[in-house]
């Protein structure tokens, strides 16, 4: 199956009861999808095609705190114009799961894979997760429910996969036993919920006086996830014989000269790179970060402390001085005394392919560079016409 | 037209080759020169009209080619400012913006192709899906009502209100000349098969089948009561057409410059 079937397939394990959506290539095949389940009886849900992404964001929070589990899905420009309410999500505590296509944000138009679109909501306070195949995408789907519900954490979770590579792109997955996930995953029971028998006040005005706590607590409930999402990925191995490696997965990262730090489909890529660096006497590695938030920071701090050189790739471009991923792993190095260089590489933007050559120049590069610093991997010069 | 840019993306039958036709043939007769003319498209299928015309042309985000035109013609006003763009752009994620536009009644031109679904995402009910039409989304028929266009926009307060289909190229043609003419909001909708979307769906084998029945449907009644317009899926229905709204309202500048010189008057 397509990881755009794999999203439905998990929001239907998950016996998801309200989703509200609003077509955008190339996320539509994952509600058409479901409206398909709903409408053959196989999913029982309200199904609501809204009149924009925004509204799908307003429907789903407001389902979620009548008590509803809810599911949305997006993409690119969509998911910018849901941006508002993305923190109206988290902000009031709703575990809303999304499934996001990342896709490049315009101008210029553009449909391919690139992941600007989620990184420019890293500060929406949302679990974000990036898959690398489709069974990984269908898995994260149900275990994002139980993460994003756990009373503690209480906050939505986007459940990324690159556009075309994994949302078109057809593999075979394995459809986890409803009667197992019914078993992992227990019904939604929020601790507040809107009922008109025991009216609750949403929303209030809090003055300067009560605003900082609301946002502690909320930055307290993204801390427990750094706990809570290896525990959850144990919970699931023991149900379904499957794991992925908590917030950060590492491959042949042992006695590594350099360490690749990637996300999403090229960390598949780089695994045939590694591999292939390892057999020509290259000590090559892979840190596969799977979560963006909670950042791994731990994780990068233990492997900071372990090699000498790192190489980021971030195949979206957020304005700031090296990517977004780049800028995220070079605050934690530094956390830590004698902290390796760290390279970071644009590449791959708006769907350009990242092959296994160019992520092999950019790792190369970096054993080479004397210092940390930012590069385009990829980019054609301009010259004069 | 930019003749590098064709052949165009459009799929055999559907009807927006027939409305840009129209459109650039209404350009090439009116009295504005072409260099004056402003093309603004939104997303979906009619999204890419802005890429062919070879006229000044913006292709903007989804819904807001509107606020778009708007501004460009509040700096610009000598500009003839046209929105080509479909149902799912202006009615549904933009369709604020279509009802204070027509309130307001800036010298714009819209003219929409309705294909009654969101065509390019692969063909989802939307809020022209007429009830219980079929689509990917409403595999069992849509339980929800339709907007009733040309009512909804003459009832904004819209200068000029049309409507034809793509199959009736002269009408559709003089529409959009008038809508240039007319000073203040303008508004022709044009519905328009979507053999692949919508079509198919909805026993229409193909897209002449869709164009047959506008053909067979077709009632020009320039004095419709607007309430009686709206687009059903029963085959005996009549699809009711004509430019039914026709009359001088001021327009955004002329209400403007009215009341600030009344206002202003006798301060000197």
């Amino acid at each position: 199956m397509t990881g755009n079937v794999a999203q439905a397939w998990g929001a239907k394990l998950a016996r998801a009861q309200v989703i509200a959506a609003y077509p955008i290539t190339p996320q539509t095949t994952i509600v058409e999808r479901l409206s398909d389940f709903i409408a053959k009886g196989e999913l029982q849900a309200k199904y609501l095609t809204v009149e924009s992404e925004h509204s799908a964001m307003q429907a789903c929070i407001s389902a979620s705190l009548a008590g509803a589990r809810t599911y949305t899905a997006t993409s690119s420009q969509g998911l910018l114009l849901m941006h508002e309410l993305l923190h109206w999500a988290s902000g009031q505590r709703t575990p809303v799961v999304m499934g996001v296509v990342n896709r490049a944000v315009g101008p210029p138009w553009n449909i391919w894979v690139d992941h600007t679109d989620t990184m420019a909501q890293r500060d929406t306070n949302w679990i974000q997760a990036y898959c690398e195949n489709n069974q990984e995408v269908l898995d994260m789907v149900i275990q994002a429910y139980k993460i994003g519900e756990d009373a503690e954490i209480s906050l939505p979770v986007m459940i990324m996969e690159d556009a075309f590579y994994l949302s078109h792109t057809a593999e075979p997955v394995e459809i986890p036993h409803p009667t197992l996930v019914d078993a992992f995953l227990p019904t939604f029971h929020p601790r507040h919920v809107l009922d008109v028998d025991e009216p609750l006040g949403f929303n209030v005005l809090a003055g300067p006086d009560l605003y900082e706590e609301f946002r502690f607590q909320l930055a307290h409930a993204m801390e427990a996830t750094a706990t809570r999402i290896p525990e959850v990925d144990e919970e699931f191995e023991r149900s379904f014989g499957r794991s992925w490696g908590g917030l950060m997965e590492r491959y042949r990262c042992e006695d590594a000269d350099v360490v690749l730090i990637a996300v999403g489909t090229a960390t598949s890529t780089a695994r045939v790179v590694v591999d292939g660096l390892r057999d020509s006497g290259v000590k090559a590695g892979l840190a596969k970060l799977r979560f963006f938030r909670p950042f791994p920071r731990e994780d990068i701090k233990h492997l900071a402390g372990e090699v000498d050189s790192i190489t980021v790739l971030d195949r979206s471009y957020t304005g700031t001085y090296g990517g977004a991923i780049y800028t995220e792993v070079v605050a934690s190095v530094k956390e830590i005394p004698h902290s390796p260089k760290v390279r970071g590489f644009y590449a791959g933007l708006g769907g350009r392919d990242l092959s296994p050559e160019v992520i092999k120049d950019c790792m190369m590069e970096t054993l080479k560079a004397e210092e940390s610093g930012v590069v385009w991997a990829d980019v054609r010069e301009f010259q004069e016409v | 037209m930019r003749a590098h840019r064709l052949p165009h993306i459009w799929c055999p039958g559907c009807g927006l080759g027939n409305a840009l036709r129209c459109y650039v043939e209404a350009m090439e007769a009116s009295d504005t020169p072409l260099d004056k003319h402003v093309c603004v498209s939104g997303i979906g299928c009619s999204g890419r009209a802005a890429g062919y015309v070879n006229v000044d042309s913006y292709h903007t985000t989804h819904g807001r080619p509107i606020p778009f035109a708007t501004g460009l013609k509040l700096v610009r006003p000598e500009l003839e400012v046209t929105v080509f763009s479909g149902d799912g752009d202006l009615v549904t994620i933009g369709g604020n913006h279509l009802i204070h536009a027509a309130r307001r009644n800036l010298d714009l031109n819209v003219l929409c192709a309705n294909n009654f679904n969101y065509g390019m995402t692969g063909g989802q009910f939307g809020a022209t899906t007429p009830y219980a039409a079929r689509t990917t989304t409403t595999p069992y028929g849509n339980f929800e009502q339709a907007f009733n266009l040309p009512l909804l926009v003459a009832a904004s307060g819209a200068t000029f209100v049309s409507r034809w289909t793509s199959l009736h190229v002269r009408q559709l043609t003089k529409a959009i000349e008038r809508a240039f003419e007319v000073d203040g909001f303008a508004f022709v909708e044009i519905l328009s098969p979507c053999p692949v979307g919508f079509g198919r769906k909805n026993e229409f084998a193909d897209a002449l089948a869709e164009m047959t029945h506008f053909r067979e449907k077709a009632i020009v009644r320039h004095d419709a009561d607007l309430r009686e317009v709206g687009i059903t899926m029963r085959r005996e229905d009549p699809i009711i057409l004509g430019n039914f709204v026709d009359e001088e309202r001021p327009s955004y500048f002329v209400g403007k410059d009215d009341l600030l010189k009344s206002v202003l008057e006798g301060r000197e």
